[in-house]
């Protein structure tokens, strides 16, 4: 099967690498970009650790296929935090010590991160619908939400 | 995955010609999250993928006042957040609000659910009560099928191997009319119906001019409970006329028993959903 060139912005930088028509957007970022924030729980959708962003807005990347990326903008976790600071999300999970083994961590985060950049004040039920389709297998929410709570305090608000 | 050729139509006559020179070897790749897991376990296994995301005519949605026009490509998410679909198709973006996840929804798409066609497609049963049209373009140019006739058997439709539906057109309810789909599953996220129910009543003048109800997981296909839409239309709705037609659309419901639910236990959600989504609809459409 011919290579094929997929053109994209990746973390704010254009990129164009060649991939296999078959491969999904998560290997492509895994393997060939060297972006192994996001992961493969399921490979089905269901457990949420391949979240990325695509033109801003939270995906499965283990559902879509590479090509499919074409022309638009995708964000990993390597891309959430600006230069030189985390992202006040990020800051929350390290300070209230939110991961234990860390594999959902990197899609909580984003899925999160998407949920604040539309909605800055969420109310506890917008928080747990925000990250429903992300699963944690060490442990519980609770700190998690907890820390998205914190966070989105930490944030300032829409038009400020 | 197994390997397989990928083509990038930029327009739907492109995309006609490959299915018609690829046949069933080929399949249509819309948001990818029922055709991938499907591809990945090995259950499909296309020789050559045609993605129509480079497709603008599927991707965009247009909602007027003369109707709704939902391009096939377009993703659940933006059913639920858009607020006309909101507040005149309501018990649509309600459903598209329920398919998988965030991460899902944006991926999934309208034409997809209905396509892959599983008995508890849960953005179905608001199409067949809002009585929408699926608009089909194939090699033979473009028929109109109503979403009633849309559907053929599990996993079955209307469109043939060489065709593709491209939009999906919902007539305007008209004033006073109201909607709402409601679902059963154990779980609240990430779930697939035990049973779903639309229910969309017009009213005129303190009477029922219009009640259209539909049901999903309960028979192979989406089916419309005529004789319970017949009960409740040219009267007033009362409590009693909303019972009498919960009870009719038990009557509809061919369920089988699965590790969901058993079928007198989808019988018994058909009267309770029916119910409470005509309730809904009344209050909805201002009665």
């Amino acid at each position: 099967m011919p290579k094929q060139i997929l053109s994209c912005i990746v973390n704010g930088e254009t990129v164009e690498v060649l991939v296999q028509p078959y491969v999904t957007l998560l290997d492509a970022l895994r393997e060939d970009l060297d972006l192994t924030g996001p992961k493969e729980g399921c490979g089905t959708g269901d457990c949420g650790a391949c979240t990325v962003h695509l033109d801003g807005e939270p995906i499965a990347s283990c559902l879509m296929l590479a090509m499919q990326a074409r022309g638009r903008e995708v964000r990993t976790i390597e891309g959430l935090a600006g230069s030189g600071a985390l992202h006040p999300l990020q800051d929350a999970f390290v300070r209230l010590g939110v991961p234990q083994c860390g594999f959902c961590i990197p899609g909580v985060l984003m899925a999160a991160a998407a949920l604040l950049a539309e909605n800055p004040r969420p109310t506890q039920e917008q928080i747990r619908y925000g990250i429903a389709g992300n699963l944690c297998r060490c442990t519980g929410y609770t700190k998690m939400l907890a820390a998205i709570t914190e966070a989105a305090g930490a944030l300032p608000a829409r038009g400020a | 995955m197994r390997r397989f050729e990928l083509t990038l139509p930029r327009s739907i006559d492109e995309a006609v010609r490959v299915l018609r020179d690829r046949g069933p070897d080929a399949k249509l790749l819309a948001g990818g999250t029922d055709l991938l897991p499907q591809m990945k376990n090995g259950l499909l296994k296309p020789a050559c993928v045609v993605d129509l995301s480079g497709v603008a005519q599927v991707r965009t949605l247009e909602p007027a006042a003369r109707g709704l026009r939902v391009g096939a490509a377009v993703p659940a998410r933006a059913l639920e957040r858009d607020t006309v679909v909101r507040s005149t198709y309501t018990s649509l973006a309600e459903s598209a609000a329920l398919v998988g996840s965030v991460q899902v929804r944006n991926l999934a798409t309208l034409g997809g659910n209905v396509c892959n066609a599983a008995p508890s497609a849960d953005m179905a049963p608001p199409l067949l009560a809002l009585e929408a049209v699926a608009v089909i373009i194939g090699p033979r140019g473009e028929r109109r099928v109503p979403f009633a006739d849309f559907f053929t058997g599990v996993r079955r439709t209307v469109l043939g191997a060489d065709e593709i539906l491209v939009e999906i057109v919902v007539p305007p309810p008209g004033p006073r009319s109201g909607g709402q789909y409601l679902r059963h599953t154990p779980r609240r996220e990430l779930d697939i119906a035990v049973v779903g129910v639309a229910s969309q009543l017009t009213l005129s003048n303190g009477a029922c001019t219009k009640a259209r109800i539909a049901l999903a997981a309960v028979a192979p296909v989406p089916l419309r409970a005529h004789e319970a839409e017949q009960a409740l239309e040219g009267k007033p709705v009362t409590a009693e006329a909303i019972e009498q037609a919960a009870e009719l659309a038990v009557g509809v419901a061919r369920p089988i028993s699965d590790q969901r639910g058993s079928a007198d236990y989808r019988r018994h959600l058909v009267r309770v959903l029916t119910r409470r989504t005509l309730r809904t609809a009344l209050t909805r459409a201002g009665g």
